[in-house]
C-alpha cells in the first residue's frame, strides 16, 4: 500500500478535528474533536510503524506501543474532562465555552452578567436534580 | 487554499503517485478498501464536527472511530484496532453518551452549537489541511508499505515488543491511569455547600463511572 493513503487521511482527519476545536460551542462536542485529532495521530503512528517494521531490520514496534499509549492516555483524558465539564455544568449551569470567559483578558461585562449570575441558581438545582 | 486546492492536492497526488509507482493501472485490493473506508471515516469525521444534533454527532463518532479500526486492521494493526474498537467505541463513546445526557444536552437541533467564529475555524483548518496534504504527498510520493508476509501488527507481536521493550512506560501508564481515576472521583465529588443527600448520589455515581471507566481501560490496555 502507498504511505500516501493513511498518512493524508490522517492529516484529513487532524484537521477536520481543528475545526471542530475551533468552532463547536459545546464543551462536550470539543472532546469529541479532541479525540478525533488524537486518533488522527494513532493512525499515523501505526501506518509508520507498519512502513519501518519492514524497512527496518531490528524493530521496536515503537510506532504500535505509542498507539496503545495514546489509546490509554485519551481514556484518561476524556474521562478527567468530562469530570471537568460536569463540574462545570453543576456551579455554572451551561457548558458553553464562549460563556466562560471569567479569566479572559478583555473583560466584557455583558458575558459576565449572562454566563454567571443568571443561570447559576437555576441550572444549579436542576443539575443536581439530574444527577 | 480552498477545499478544491485540497481536492486537487490529492488527486495531484494521486497522479504522481500513479506515474511512478510499480503497480499504477492495478490498485490493490487492500488499497481500495482502504480508500473507500477512509472516505467513509472522513464523512463521519466531519458530520461529527459540524451536525447540529449533539448525540447524532456522538453516534456518528462511532462510525468515524468504526471506520479508524478497519484501518487498523487493513495495515495489519490488528490488536490496536481491537484495542480501538473496546476503548473508544466501548468506553469513551459512551462517556460521551453520559456527558451529553448530565449536562441535558437537548435532543433535536440546538441551534448555538457552532460558535460565532466557525469561519474563521474553517479558514485554519483549510489552510492547515492544504499544508499537511501539500507536504505529506510530497514527502511519500515514492514510499510504500510493504503488507505482504507475517503480519507485523499481531497480538503476539505486539505483546513481546511491549513487555520486552516498552515495560517501564507501560507500568508508567498505570500510574497515569490511577491517578486519572483518582482524580475523576474527587473531580465529581461535590463541595459541601450542597445537599447532602445529592452530594452522595453524585460521588457515588461518579465513583461507578470511573471505576468502570479505567478497569475497561486497564483491560484494553493489557
Amino acid at each position: 500500500m502507498h504511505l500516501a493513503y493513511p498518512a493524508v487521511l490522517a492529516a484529513l482527519l487532524f484537521c477536520t478535528g481543528l475545526y471542530g476545536v475551533l468552532a463547536r460551542r459545546n464543551a462536550i462536542l470539543v472532546l469529541m474533536s479532541v479525540e478525533l485529532m488524537l486518533n488522527a495521530v494513532n493512525l499515523n503512528l501505526v501506518a509508520f510503524d507498519a512502513w519501518l517494521s519492514r524497512a527496518a531490520e531490528d524493530t521496536l514496534h515503537s510506532g504500535q506501543a505509542l498507539a496503545l499509549f495514546t489509546i490509554a492516555i485519551a481514556a484518561a483524558e476524556i474521562g478527567i474532562g468530562l469530570a471537568i465539564v460536569l463540574a462545570v455544568y453543576r456551579n455554572r449551569g451551561t457548558s458553553d465555552v464562549d460563556r466562560l470567559r471569567d479569566t479572559a483578558e478583555g473583560h466584557d461585562p455583558d458575558s459576565d452578567a449572562t454566563g454567571r449570575a443568571l443561570p447559576a441558581p437555576a441550572a444549579g438545582e436542576k443539575a443536581e436534580a439530574t444527577a | 487554499m480552498s477545499t478544491a486546492a485540497t481536492a486537487g492536492a490529492l488527486a495531484a497526488g494521486t497522479l504522481h503517485r500513479a506515474a511512478e509507482s510499480p503497480g499504477f493501472l492495478s490498485p490493490t485490493g487492500v488499497e481500495i478498501t482502504f480508500l473507500l473506508v477512509g472516505l467513509v471515516t472522513l464523512g463521519a469525521a466531519v458530520v461529527t464536527v459540524t451536525t447540529r444534533q449533539l448525540v447524532h454527532a456522538a453516534l456518528w463518532l462511532v462510525v468515524a472511530l468504526g471506520g479508524l479500526a478497519v484501518e487498523y486492521l487493513l495495515l495489519t494493526a490488528e490488536f490496536i484496532a481491537w484495542v480501538q474498537v473496546l476503548i473508544y467505541v466501548g468506553s469513551v463513546v459512551v462517556l460521551l453518551l453520559f456527558g451529553l445526557m448530565l449536562t441535558r444536552a437537548p435532543i433535536g437541533r440546538s441551534p448555538d452549537a457552532d460558535s460565532g467564529n466557525r469561519w474563521v475555524a474553517l479558514t485554519v483548518a483549510v489552510a492547515a489541511a492544504g499544508a499537511l496534504v501539500w507536504v505529506v504527498v510530497d514527502a511519500f510520493r515514492t514510499t510504500w508499505i510493504d503488507l505482504d508476509g507475517a503480519p507485523s501488527g499481531t497480538t503476539e507481536v505486539t505483546g513481546a515488543s511491549l513487555f520486552q521493550h516498552w515495560v517501564l512506560p507501560f507500568e508508567a501508564l498505570s500510574v497515569l491511569l490511577l491517578a486519572a481515576l483518582v482524580g475523576a472521583i474527587v473531580l465529581s465529588r461535590k463541595a459541601k455547600a450542597g445537599s447532602e443527600r445529592g452530594a452522595k448520589d453524585t460521588a457515588a455515581s461518579g465513583t461507578a463511572t470511573g471505576a468502570t471507566r479505567t478497569r475497561r481501560d486497564q483491560e484494553g490496555a493489557r
